[in-house]
């Protein structure tokens, strides 16, 4: 065997990322993450009911002062992603060519992502400027709306693109003030795992955003009860049992459910995945993203004739 | 009076505490826990700015912890300042709700003895069922068990017939050996219950004050025959720790303890996150405080 060979697998068991740390899932369960061509990746954690349990409990611990850090403050944090990813994007490109990603591809998909988070990093200071108001009314009173955050955000990523899915939901979600709690995709699910540790380095609070991994079936459920989770974020390619589950158990505490277009199937990255990713890098700017995770709130300040 | 001094080996208690909280409660044998942990709490405000609206608002918690489940118990009790208690009293007077009141200058004990009994008096005229007194840490830190011991004693008298629970304040004790001290000196000198804080010093209320104190009430409970009960106040907020607390108290001075006239929890956001473990058991949905108010 060559000194090569012998240097470079290190096989790692990924952790979940909850509270700005690594815990391994409660359950003690992984799975097997396998490349393309069938070699062992990597062991993910299979998460469970308790794993959503203390996300959502770190999550809302977060998300106050998330929500009231300056909006100046807010989007350095989230530039500080992107120079950081941009710095290990070369690690990022290698893990999506080795579950199957072409070469171009996969630099497409950093691209595109570093892309986003810069342009939602300026978003910051922008919500209340262009998206508050201030309001005509018929009497004495200066009346002005401004956005504030709905609160826990629980988002299931798409299977695929598998980094540039997962941020399209998170990065509005961070411009609004919540705390976010990613599913990550279940067969790609090494960029976020990934991802988790450019997170960990890049200032983001602890808590702000949290990462799990599993399968969607088993966790879905445990996140539309939940009374403390304030806003569900989903796919439309997610089964069609997995949105009906959603669709009714959100009624629970009235969970905003939205379906956000930010995938597409394995198949399809691997088939057409160029123009699927430069697609999904433009709807993905979709500002008015913002504003379904968040609330308005309008005030009437009474003022002299 | 002859105090003795016990060892306490740290690291013995410290792992035993470590094995008490490896227990697992779940499912019904949680609900039980839960419905005692309720039903053994005193509801605690203790604020410069408690408002009349504030110890309202408590005791009708206290009474109607949640109105949403049938079958949820009221607490044992309310802890107010003196000045509060005839309120507390007034709005309790039909329920089996006893109002406890801080009393001897709370939380310091920084005062004459003359006022503290003062202090006392007052309380108890006022309608207090319960008085938690502080004792004076500075007298027995620095040896003066006597002053301890007969400050003790007059502020027994002057509760009468109120029930009388010692505050040791073992933030300030510094070590487990003067928390054993203190809890023999308190229950020689005719405490009924003995309590660890004020809950205005940090660390409050932990597992192995708790349970040195709880082996202070095994110890007496053999010499003497007395039973004695105990309060862990400060810093108990959720449920999980109540339960271990409970846990400890069963393996340490047996069923017999497990009732709310020898076990007390001080503590104020414990309330909502039991009644959250409740509400969770009966619905399976975890909960958000958002629906559970905020006294």
């Amino acid at each position: 065997m060559s000194r090569e060979q012998e240097l470079l697998i290190i096989p790692k068991t990924y952790k979940n990322y909850v509270g700005g740390a690594f815990p391994r899932t409660e359950s003690g369960r992984y799975y097997k993450l396998n490349s393309v061509d069938g070699k062992h990746l990597a062991n993910v954690c299979l998460s469970t009911r308790k794993d959503i349990r203390n996300a959502v409990q770190v999550a809302r611990k977060a998300q106050a002062s998330w929500q009231n850090r300056t909006a100046y403050n807010q989007g350095q944090i989230i530039y500080r992603i992107a120079e950081i990813l941009s710095g290990r994007r070369h690690q990022f490109e290698a893990e999506l060519e080795s579950l199957g990603y072409s070469k171009e591809v996969a630099q497409l998909e950093l691209e595109s992502a570093i892309d986003l988070i810069v342009y939602f990093a300026g978003w910051t200071d922008k919500v209340q400027q262009v998206f508050g108001a201030v309001n005509p009314v018929a009497s004495h009173h200066f009346n002005f709306s401004r956005q504030e955050a709905v609160g826990v955000v629980g988002m299931l990523a798409p299977e695929a693109p598998a980094l540039l899915g997962a941020l399209a939901m998170l990065l509005p979600n961070m411009v609004a003030g919540n705390s976010s709690i990613i599913i990550a995709s279940e067969k790609l699910a090494l960029p976020l795992c990934t991802f988790a540790e450019v997170l960990e380095t890049s200032d983001v609070p602890a808590g702000v955003v949290n990462i799990l991994t599993g399968k969607k079936e088993e966790l879905v459920g445990h996140f539309v009860s939940h009374m403390d989770v304030d806003a569900l974020i989903a796919d439309p390619t997610l089964s069609f049992e997995l949105r009906k589950e959603l669709e009714v158990g959100s009624t629970s505490n009235l969970k905003r459910l939205h379906f956000w277009a930010t995938g597409c199937t394995v198949d399809e990255i691997h088939s057409t995945g160029k123009s699927v990713i430069e697609n999904m890098a433009k709807s993905a700017k979709d500002p008015y993203r913002i504003l379904d995770v968040q609330e308005v709130k309008t005030t009437w300040h009474p003022i002299s004739e | 009076m002859i105090l003795d001094r016990i060892p306490i080996d740290a690291i013995g208690v410290q792992e035993r505490v470590d094995r008490i909280c490896s227990r697992s409660i779940k499912k019904e044998s949680k609900l039980q826990a839960l419905d005692l942990a309720l039903r053994m709490m005193d509801l605690t405000t203790l604020e410069g700015s408690d408002s009349a609206g504030k110890v309202r608002q408590l005791c009708n918690k206290a009474m109607h912890p949640y109105t949403e489940l049938p079958n949820i118990p009221s607490v044992a009790a309310v802890c107010v300042y003196p000045n509060r208690v005839k309120l507390a009293k007034e709005i309790l007077k039909d329920s089996a709700i006893n109002v406890a009141s801080v009393a001897t200058a709370f939380p310091s004990g920084m005062s004459s003895l003359e006022i503290k009994l003062d202090d006392v008096r007052y309380a108890v005229q006022e309608g207090a069922d319960e008085i938690d007194m502080v004792i004076s840490r500075g007298a027995f830190l620095s040896g003066d068990y006597a002053l301890v011991y007969d400050e003790i004693a007059q502020i027994k008298e002057a509760c009468a017939h109120a029930h009388l629970k010692v505050i040791l304040e073992t933030g300030e004790l510094g070590s487990l050996e003067h928390v054993r001290m203190a809890s023999d000196l308190a229950m020689e000198a005719g405490a009924d219950f003995i309590k660890t804080s004020t809950g205005k010093i940090q660390p409050a209320a932990t597992m192995p004050v708790v349970l040195v104190m709880l082996q202070a009430i095994r110890d007496f409970h053999h010499k003497t025959g007395k039973t004695i009960g105990m309060k862990p106040a400060g810093g108990i907020r959720t449920s999980k720790q109540a339960i271990q607390y409970l846990v400890m108290v069963k393996e340490i001075l047996g069923e017999k303890w497990l009732t709310p006239d020898l076990f007390r929890f001080g503590a104020s956001s414990l309330a909502n996150d039991v009644l959250m473990q409740w509400v969770k058991e009966k619905t399976g949905r975890y909960q958000s405080l958002n629906y559970f108010s905020n006294d």
